[in-house]
C-alpha cells in the first residue's frame, strides 16, 4: 500500500520546462512582496492562476517537500548538532528505522551503505539539542531503542557550517 | 529575537500557502500586518535567523541525484579542501564535524550520473579518497525548531 502510494507520487512528479523555471525562479526564496506568486508568475511569463496550480501540483506529488522557512539551527540556540551513526542488523534496520524516525527529537533518519572496514554504520540519525548533555540524553534513548540489535555507534558534532544553500538547479541553456 | 519573531519562525516552518495574498493570511493568524510581517521575515534572513524562506524541492523527485559524502582531510588541507569543495554548486551543504572523516557535503545534481563525476572530480582535484553514501532508505524528514 504504502509502496504503491510512492510510486503514484513519483510518476505524477514529472516536470517539464515551465515549473523547471519556477523551480529557478524560487529556489533562493520567494519574494517578499504582497503577491509573491504574482511576482514569479510575472518573471516565469505565465498566468499567476497557472503559476499557483503548478506549485499546488508539484506540492501533491512531493517535487515540493514544503513551503516555508528553514531556521538556522545553531542561531535558536541549538548547539550541540550531532549526527548519530549506528552499525544495525540489515534485518531489522527498516523497521527500527521507522520507529526512531518518530522520536520527536529526530531531525532526518536514513539507512545508508557502510563502507568496511572503515565505516560499518549504516543508520544516520541526525539529533539536536542545546547542549551536549541534551543530545547525548537523547542518543542514549535511541542506544536503548536499539537495543541487542545496534553493534556500535559513534556521534559525530558539527563544528562549522562550510556552506549552507540547499539545492540549486543549474540554469539550462534556452 | 521577541515573542512576535519566535511566533513567525515557529508558524513559518509548519507551511505557507499558495494564494493571491498569502502574506496576508500569516500576518492575520499571527495578528500582526502584513507590512509587519515582510519587514520582520526580511530582518530574521539578514541576521540569518533563518537561512531561506520559499519552496524546499526534493531533489529525487526532480529526477536528479542527491548524495552524502564524506572526507578525511588533514588539518593543513582543510581549508583548502573546503574551498575547492564549496566551488561546486552541486554541492548544497557543508559541515565540518569532529571525527576522523571530518568534513561531510550534500550533493544535489541535474542527473544521478553525475554524482560520479563530481566525485571523481573531487578526488581527481584534492588527491583525497571521497566516500559516497547515498541514502537508501528514508525513514523520517523535517524536524520544527522551536525558536
Amino acid at each position: 500500500m504504502q509502496t504503491a502510494q510512492h510510486n503514484k507520487l513519483d510518476a505524477q512528479g514529472q516536470i517539464d520546462a515551465i515549473d523547471r523555471r519556477i523551480i529557478e525562479a524560487t529556489q533562493a526564496g520567494l519574494p517578499l512582496v504582497s503577491r509573491p506568486y504574482h511576482a514569479v508568475a510575472e518573471q516565469v511569463g505565465i498566468a499567476p492562476q497557472e503559476l499557483m496550480q503548478r506549485m499546488q501540483a508539484m506540492q501533491a506529488s512531493g517535487v515540493i517537500r514544503r513551503i516555508g522557512a528553514v531556521p538556522n539551527h545553531y542561531a535558536l540556540g541549538y548547539k550541540a548538532n550531532g549526527m548519530s551513526v549506528w552499525n544495525v542488523d540489515d534485518e531489522r534496520v527498516t523497521e527500527l528505522g521507522q520507529r526512531i524516525g518518530q522520536l520527536e527529537f529526530v531531525s532526518h533518519c536514513y539507512r545508508r551503505p557502510r563502507h568496511c572496514p572503515d565505516w560499518p554504520y549504516n543508520l544516520f540519525i541526525m539529533v539536536h539539542g542545546r547542549s551536549r548533555a541534551e543530545t547525548t540524553a537523547k542518543v542514549a534513548r535511541i542506544a536503548s531503542l536499539l537495543g541487542q540489535y545496534q553493534h556500535g555507534h559513534d556521534v559525530l558534532y558539527s563544528s562549522a557550517i562550510l556552506k549552507k544553500t540547499g539545492l540549486r538547479l543549474k540554469r539550462q541553456e534556452k | 529575537m521577541d515573542a512576535v519573531d519566535q511566533n513567525i519562525i515557529n508558524t513559518l516552518q509548519q507551511g505557507f500557502p499558495i494564494s493571491e495574498c498569502p502574506y496576508e493570511e500569516v500576518a492575520g493568524q499571527l495578528g500582526i500586518s502584513e507590512g509587519d510581517l515582510l519587514q520582520r521575515i526580511q530582518d530574521l534572513l539578514n541576521a540569518r535567523l533563518l537561512t531561506r524562506f520559499g519552496p524546499m524541492y526534493h531533489a529525487e523527485r526532480l529526477g536528479g541525484g542527491l548524495t552524502l559524502a564524506a572526507m578525511a582531510i588533514a588539518e593543513q588541507d582543510f581549508q583548502s579542501v573546503s574551498e575547492t569543495v564549496n566551488k561546486y554548486p552541486e554541492v548544497a551543504h557543508n559541515y565540518r564535524r569532529e571525527h576522523q572523516l571530518n568534513m561531510w557535503f550534500v550533493l544535489a545534481t541535474e542527473t544521478p550520473q553525475r554524482i560520479t563525476q563530481v566525485i571523481a572530480d573531487i578526488e581527481k582535484k584534492t588527491g583525497y579518497p571521497v566516500y559516497n553514501m547515498p541514502k537508501e532508505e528514508e525513514f523520517f524528514v523535517g524536524l520544527k525548531f522551536e525558536a
